[in-house]
């Protein structure tokens, strides 16, 4: 995978920042509080995993990253820079995408429509033509469905198009929300080996899952929510030995 | 993907009985028609009814255009037809016919113009700011309410400024030639019809090929998704309505070539049918605009065909809920259930 390949120049990000910093987050839908306060760091190739029950506010929490939800209070930093009140379609081009909950693919363009709209803010040809030989590499299947419309892949395919039309963006963060979300757990297995290439590729990840093992077991470090607040967080496989981890969401 | 149920399934095939049904029936019909009216009236029939079609085609594409990506329907898109028309009016006033052709080409470029201004206007000063505003069926009704009542203001400011009487359009392009197997038909419906398939096919490409073209379906699609492209979504909409008013602009231009009068309710005729195809070809659907467009012209000649004498709109809404009951998202619509 080739990436960073910035389309403007940014601010270099100081050795040893974090490439993405939040603290005291708040966001809530109308009275109801869905973030308390989180606060968390993601170092630049980091592989970062958030857990938690349903409702914890996992998917909050990558739709107030990716500018989709505003903030009600707290600081949001990304490459150093604030981006609280920065709109999704400019974060984007700083160099963030966000792979939705649902895939939210466009069901009724091409396989290869899609995959170029994500690249619309990357349009030179070449550079397309080569991140798109980059993510058939990665996604084989897709490259066999360039003509057919999205809508007509299975749940499996769609995610790996989802994840690949993020990937045409060329991003320096992936968020991924629910990558397994009904989906064969075969496919599943093979979209979690695509995240591990990604991140190999130096993309720093940061993954929601409800799976919670194969969230531990492809991340460094993970983020535990509980009704919209932290409440643990630590070394990935140090967590999978937690017994309280264990009993609370790897079946006993 | 979730297996069909199994009366999903009995649902799935007596719709496809209907929808058979429905096709027989049309093409007796049809048969029915050609053989008392024999087939020199017929072709002549065919060509006035997609002529009619093509011009409903142009405005019913703008209501399909910017539904897909507001999801509103723009009552104020038939006024923008009407002062797409006046605008075509007055600048063949200033320059004359001596060239009609220069005439033809100024008078569609002028028009144009004065439609997408009008458009991306109304879109900025009376539907952006009820955006994002709202909770609940509000925040499609708001909109809706707000659309009808550009319509009736624009219809008043067409009276105001340009009074209520019936302007004539002159006559820019006379005579008739011959047809194969048709026989003569007027040349400005000759004109009309392959200005009208230039211009759907230079749309069909700008949607297909163009950034802007990929970015208003994405948009259509999934707003949110679009965003996350790094679509920029006000933009899109502003030139979605500057692209709908320009095809309402040439479809006027057309359509007084045709009929010859303006007047300030002159949207409101054509604009009725348009929407009525937009939907009977599936709301949202571009294709769909166009193919609505044209069954409802050609249903139209042939409803005048035919002894019924009353108001062309009552057969056409017939055909309408026929559709709608057999196929609700009409001929050509996404059935994929809208996400909310
Ligand atoms: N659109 C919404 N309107 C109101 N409440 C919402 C909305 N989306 C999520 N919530 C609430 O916010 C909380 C966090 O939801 P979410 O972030 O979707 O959780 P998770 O992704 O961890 O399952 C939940 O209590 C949920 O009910
Ligand atoms: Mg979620």
């Amino acid at each position: 995978m080739r990436v960073n390949h910035p389309t403007r120049a940014k601010a270099v990000l100081p050795e040893g920042a974090p490439l993405l910093e939040i603290a005291d987050v708040r966001v809530s839908y109308g009275g109801i509080k869905a973030l308390k306060g989180i606060s968390m760091k993601v170092m630049a190739g980091e592989v970062v995993a958030i857990i938690g029950a349903n409702g914890a506010g996992k998917t909050t929490t990558l739709k107030m990253l990716a500018r989709l939800l505003p903030v009600d209070s707290g600081t949001v930093r990304f490459r150093g820079e604030d981006v609280r009140d920065v709109p999704t379609e400019e974060i984007v081009a700083r160099g963030m995408s966000l792979v939705p909950e649902g895939r939210a693919i466009f069901p009724n363009l091409t396989v290869r429509e899609n995959l170029e709209l994500g690249a619309y803010l990357h349009r030179d040809k070449v550079t397309m033509a080569e991140t798109m030989a980059d993510v058939v590499e990665l996604f084989p299947r897709l490259g066999e469905r360039m003509v057919q419309e999205g809508g007509t892949l299975s749940g499996g395919e769609q995610q790996m198009l989802a994840i690949g039309r993020a990937m045409m963006a060329r991003p320096e963060l992936l968020l991924l929300d629910e990558p397994s979300l009904g989906i064969a757990p075969k496919l599943a297995a093979q979209i979690f080996k695509a995240i591990r290439t990604i991140a190999k590729s130096g993309v720093t990840v940061v993954v929601v899952e409800q799976n919670t093992r194969m969230a531990l077991g492809s991340s460094e470090r993970a983020y535990v929510l509980r009704t919209g607040e932290v409440a643990l967080e630590g070394v990935s496989a140090v967590l999978a030995e937690d017994p309280e981890i264990q009993k609370a969401y790897l079946g006993g | 993907m979730v297996a069909v149920p199994d009366n999903q399934a009995a649902g799935a095939s007596r719709a496809r009985l209907l929808r058979l049904g429905a096709m027989a029936l049309g093409l007796l019909l049809f048969i029915y028609v050609a053989r008392s009216v024999g087939p020199q009236k017929l072709g002549e029939t065919l060509v006035t009814g997609l002529t009619q079609g093509a011009m409903i085609a142009l405005v019913a594409l703008g209501y399909t255009m910017v539904y897909g990506v507001l999801k509103l329907i723009n009552f104020a898109h038939s006024e923008v037809f009407m002062m797409g028309a006046y605008v075509g009016v007055f600048v063949l006033g200033a320059i004359g016919i001596a060239n009609p052709l220069l005439s033809f080409v100024c008078t569609i470029v002028v028009a144009i113009i004065g439609s997408s201004l009008l458009g991306i206007t109304v879109e900025r000063i009376a539907y952006r700011p009820l955006r994002g505003r709202g909770r609940g069926a509000l925040v499609r009704v708001t909109p809706l309410v707000t659309a009808l009542g550009v319509s009736v203001l624009l219809q008043n400011a067409a009276q105001l400024f340009f009074s209520a009487r019936y302007r004539s359009y002159p006559q820019l392009i006379t005579g008739s030639m011959d047809i194969p197997g048709v026989g003569p038909v007027g040349k400005s419906r000759v004109i009309i019809l392959v200005v009208a398939v230039l211009v759907m096919i230079g749309l069909e490409l700008i949607v297909k090929k163009t950034w802007f073209g990929k970015a208003m379906r994405a948009l259509s699609s999934n707003e949110e998704a679009a965003r996350l492209m790094g679509v920029r979504t006000s933009w899109v909409i502003s030139s979605t309505f500057a692209l709908g008013s320009s095809l309402a602009a040439v479809g006027a231009v057309l359509f007084c070539i045709d009929q010859s009068s303006v007047y300030p309710t002159m949207g409101t005729a054509i604009g009725t049918r348009a929407f009525v195809a937009a939907v009977l070809g599936g709301i949202g659907s571009i294709p769909g605009a166009m193919l609505g467009g044209l069954l409802l012209g050609v249903l139209g000649e042939l409803v005048k065909l035919s002894s019924y004498s009353g108001s062309i709109d009552a057969p056409v809404f017939v055909v309408l809920i026929a559709v709608l009951l057999v196929r609700p998202a009409g001929l050509l619509g996404s059935n994929r259930a809208e996400k909310v």
